[in-house]
């Protein structure tokens, strides 16, 4: 048999049909929804007058548009009340599980999606939401998918998709002091910018990605979409099986026997061949930060904003315009550069080990005084867990407050908006303009980084700190 | 709920030549509380287009009264970031039938197609060229035809070739809808659930 790469082996499986000189009739295991990207969805399922195909394959909760604060209070801002209402009219319609705001299990799609165990090795899954690249981390093909591509999941539980090209990234050696999973997959959007891997579906190797917890690999194939990958993914292994092992949906049993049975051929056989493959060495990164407004304008916290001599001349008006809008100049040095804001939290880093990463920088010291710091778990058994392990203590001592879960400051729907002109260090994935707010300056960058800006109110290395 | 049909179309352009165009700056995540799709025209480029008091900035190319047209030629890397079908919806909603680049982002094409709105991908150069004569003369007209897969610029009589998938195209020039597509599997979705039972 020629062999095959761990995307193709799980893509095929799932293969229902193909049109001829057309797309594949892909079969999706799970599917996620949520409150912005489905009420149009299930519009077209009524006005074709037809039930959701397997409702039982789905699961909703809201999170876009959810306050961080009062959330036992109806949600004041009524648009975003109206959205969330409707989510639950449309699930109780067509017989959807919802975890919606109150339920123990309510929390950002992805981060429920992976602690339920809801997602599972070998599985496809997608999600009206570009960051369900997250759940690759389980060594599934998961991908993001618009409200037209939801509604044919509601009705035939299948999408019609070209296949993706694959891409191999290696990242080989041992990580640094005070460098994350976040670091590596900015350095490496760093390295191919924002658009190097459009067409690809990317799978992530080497010793520096099998070291990683699954927090951390979620974190990595969180950030896929944003240097234009479908998707990214990595084989399952007893970090993966330890972790999905006894959660709320995970196979128990004999189911549990048969499915590992299963998992454990889930990896890229050794001749396969990829269209594309990088290697990076763990060695070379440093913790990043972003300059600019897209996530591929990132450097090494204490490196320099590239010169204007440094960018191809075609995309010089691009990055000039960027630092107009972050009013930053080429060639400067960010460390030590004043910050406002910080906001832990997002389907990238709002996840148990963030909020300890992030505790254990900040222990013992104090928040910043120009800082406002939003510290927002991605779940409730998230910050159930914080608080159960005395991290919100932690965090209280040292002058900050854990804020209720959702998705907040990330794509700000919700209140949580970084004032225009302000500065804030993000954990999240994107620093596109204004996606924190309206005129808002973001600057992606780790947990740890993200803490070592809280207490000292600029740019800091948290090797430094540490 | 098919798509409107396309096969030719002959307008003048309105240029975008901002590369690494996401769909946070189509529209961006605060108008996205709505419920239906339609009304999302009005707050396309909400925030390049109007001014913190509302007001119509001068210099964005939506507000400038020499372009026009169902055309949108944009730079590079179009419709990067969120999967928001909005972006898609509010292009559409504004008047426009094509978006041509030099290159477009996957989930974005995919939205864009199961709207009607054409993504068109042609070369650096032809983008440039097309971007050039709009500048010389925003009256230059841009002729879109489908079956031969063609852009043509009419001022100049220069053309390129287009890539669709041949399914996208049926699609497009019949307006037929995917979900009714999908619908027609039903029995093979069954027999394929069926036999993964039995794995």
């Amino acid at each position: 048999m020629k062999p095959k790469t761990l995307f193709d082996k799980i893509w095929d499986s799932h293969v229902v049909d193909s049109v001829p000189d057309g797309p594949d009739v892909l079969y999706i295991d799970r599917h996620y929804i949520h409150e912005v990207t489905s009420p149009q969805a299930f519009s077209g399922l009524r006005q074709r007058g037809i039930p959701l195909f397997r409702p039982e394959r789905t699961l909703a909760t809201a999170d876009h548009n959810i306050p961080t604060k009062n959330q036992d209070k109806p949600i004041r801002e009524e648009l975003s009340r109206i959205q969330v209402q409707t989510l639950e009219k449309n699930c109780k319609e067509f017989g959807v599980e919802l975890y919606g705001l109150g339920h123990p299990y309510n929390g950002i799609v992805h981060v429920i999606g992976a602690e339920l165990g809801f997602t599972q090795p070998g599985m496809t899954i997608v999600c009206g939401d570009s960051h369900t690249s997250t759940h690759g981390a389980f060594g599934s093909i998961a991908f993001g998918i618009g409200t037209s591509e939801v509604e044919m999941v509601f009705a035939s539980q299948c999408v019609l998709q070209p296949k993706p090209k694959k891409m191999r990234i290696n990242i080989e050696g041992t990580l640094g002091k005070a460098v994350t999973a976040k670091d590596i997959i900015l350095y490496i959007i760093s390295q191919i910018s924002a658009s190097g891997a459009t067409g690809y579906f990317v799978e992530y190797a080497g010793s520096a990605i099998r070291s990683l917890s699954m927090e951390a690999r979620m974190t990595i194939c969180n950030m896929s979409i944003e240097m234009g990958a479908r998707g990214g993914l990595i084989a399952p292994d007893e970090i993966t099986f330890e972790y999905v092992k006894g959660r709320e949906f995970a196979p128990k049993g004999k189911d549990w026997d048969r499915a590992l049975e299963k998992w454990k051929n889930l990896k890229t056989d050794p001749d396969a061949v990829f269209d594309k493959e990088l290697d990076f060495r763990a060695e070379d990164i440093r913790p990043m930060i972003t300059y600019g407004t897209n996530p591929g304008m990132g450097i090494a916290i204490d490196g320099t904003i590239p010169a204007l001599e440094e960018i191809p001349e075609a995309e010089q008006p691009s990055f000039l315009k960027a630092l107009k809008y972050m009013d930053f100049e080429p060639g400067m040095k960010l460390e030590g550069h004043p910050v406002d804001y910080v906001f832990l939290g997002s389907c990238t880093n709002g996840r148990i080990e963030d909020i300890r990463a992030f505790a254990a920088l900040v222990k013992g010291k104090k928040k910043a005084e120009n800082i406002t710091a939003w510290i927002v778990p991605g779940s409730r058994q998230v910050e159930k867990q914080a608080y159960e392990e005395g991290l919100v203590d932690i965090l209280k001592e040292a002058g900050f407050e854990l804020r209720q879960p959702g998705c907040s400051a990330c794509l700000a729907m919700n209140e949580d908006k970084i004032p225009a002109g302000k500065y804030s260090v993000s954990t999240s994935n994107r620093n596109f303009e204004g996606r924190q707010g309206p005129g808002a300056r973001t600057l992606l960058a780790s947990p740890l980084t993200a803490a070592a800006a809280a207490v000292t109110g600029k740019i800091t290395d948290p090797a430094s700190l540490m | 709920m098919a798509i409107d049909k396309f096969d030719i179309l002959t307008s003048t352009g309105v240029p975008l030549p901002a590369e690494n165009v996401d769909t946070d700056q189509i529209i961006p995540a605060r108008f996205l509380k709505a419920t239906s799709r339609e009304g999302f025209g009005e707050n396309l480029f909400r925030d390049w287009r109007y001014d913190k008091a509302g007001k119509p900035v001068k210099d964005f190319v939506l507000n400038n009264p020499k372009y026009s047209g169902k055309i949108l030629v944009a730079g590079k890397n179009f419709g990067s970031g969120s999967s928001r079908e909005h972006a898609a919806w509010a292009i559409f909603d504004y008047g426009f039938r094509v978006v041509v680049s030099s290159f477009f982002a996957d989930i974005f094409k995919n939205n864009a197609m199961n709207n009607g709105l054409l993504p068109v991908q042609v070369s650096e150069e032809f983008l440039k060229k097309i971007f050039a004569e709009i500048e010389k003369d925003p009256k230059v007209q841009l002729e879109i035809r489908l079956e031969e897969q063609t852009i043509t610029l009419l001022s100049t009589g220069e053309s390129e070739h287009f890539e669709i998938n041949p399914y996208k195209k049926l699609c497009f020039l019949n307006g037929y809808d995917d979900i009714d597509f999908l619908l027609s599997k039903k029995e093979k979705i069954m027999a394929f659930e069926q036999q993964r039972e039995q794995e």
